[in-house]
């Protein structure tokens, strides 16, 4: 059952956000309450917080059982798989989740105009 | 013991008292009143008084958890906070169980100085990710993992017998 771009782009909790860490226990301050605002952090935070988090499949974990979103978390395991770290990590992370975020307000807005 | 207004002024006795105690807190009062060489029921008298005026604040038992198969990971949590909401922070950590000590400190910051054991370091980064991060006022955290403990005692005697000779 695939779950509603509303339901997806929704804002969370405060208890649901994503919080970014560089790594066990050290919490940048940055954190994340929607996919809107997730897009917009992995331009902002440390490096070496997306390969924490990415490589202890968080990004993937929240995405699919907070946002509701198994498509785009396949498509962050498979940017895991494939070992991304550095820029290239945050430039691929991003162009995934954006291009995802997009696609899900387009549908979003086609939904409400029609 | 003298008390003048609402603090309490221990005479040596007291202090030797309560580092026999803090030695070994099951110690009888004869016992004790034998190596002070003075009355159990003296003994008795002034621990009585310590216990009513709250400086004897508690007894309890120090574990050692890696006998029965229990090795926490304990954890310096340093939590930088909006001065506005610092003290609530305080409060709520105090409340956890993960939280042994809690203390407030300001230096260039505000920060918030967390004590805290967890069975390991996953269940420690999911503490301080679910029940520290998303608190309201929450600026970032560091986390120190403690590796190896070379003291860790009550504070008692040096300062103590210092501080009650200046009083006498």
């Amino acid at each position: 059952m695939s779950v509603s771009p509303s339901r997806i782009l929704r804002n969370l909790l405060r208890e649901e956000a994503f919080y970014f860490f560089t790594s066990i226990g050290n919490y940048t301050g940055q954190n994340a309450a929607s996919l809107g605002e997730f897009t917009q952090q992995i331009k902002q935070v440390d490096i070496k917080s997306l390969e924490f988090h990415l490589y202890r499949e968080d990004f993937e974990k929240w995405i699919a059982q907070t946002l509701g979103d198994a498509r785009l978390a396949a498509e962050i395991k498979d940017l895991r798989l494939r070992k991304a770290v550095g820029n290239l990590l945050r430039e691929q992370l991003h162009n995934i989740v954006s291009k995802r975020y997009r696609m899900l307000k387009g549908k979003l807005a086609f939904k409400v105009t029609t | 013991m003298k008390i003048k207004g609402t603090s309490v002024a221990l005479d040596n006795l007291d202090w030797q008292i309560l580092e026999l105690l803090q030695e070994n807190a099951k110690r009888t009062y004869t016992e004790i009143g034998h190596r002070l060489g003075m009355a159990h029921s003296t003994v008795y008298d002034r621990i009585k008084r310590m216990e009513d005026h709250g400086i004897i604040k508690k007894y309890g038992a120090i574990l050692d958890f890696e006998r029965v198969g229990i090795i926490p990971i304990t954890a310096i949590v340093t939590v930088y906070t909006n001065p506005k909401e610092s003290e609530k922070i305080a409060e709520k950590l105090a409340e956890f169980d993960e939280v042994l000590e809690a203390f407030s400190s300001f230096s260039e910051e505000l920060v918030i100085i967390a004590k805290v054991i967890a069975q390991d370091q996953t269940q420690l980064h999911s503490f301080v990710a679910q029940s520290i991060a998303p608190l309201p006022g929450v600026l970032r955290i560091r986390t120190s993992i403690i590796t190896k403990k070379f003291k860790e005692e009550p504070f008692r005697k040096g300062f103590s017998y210092d501080h009650a000779r200046k009083n006498e």
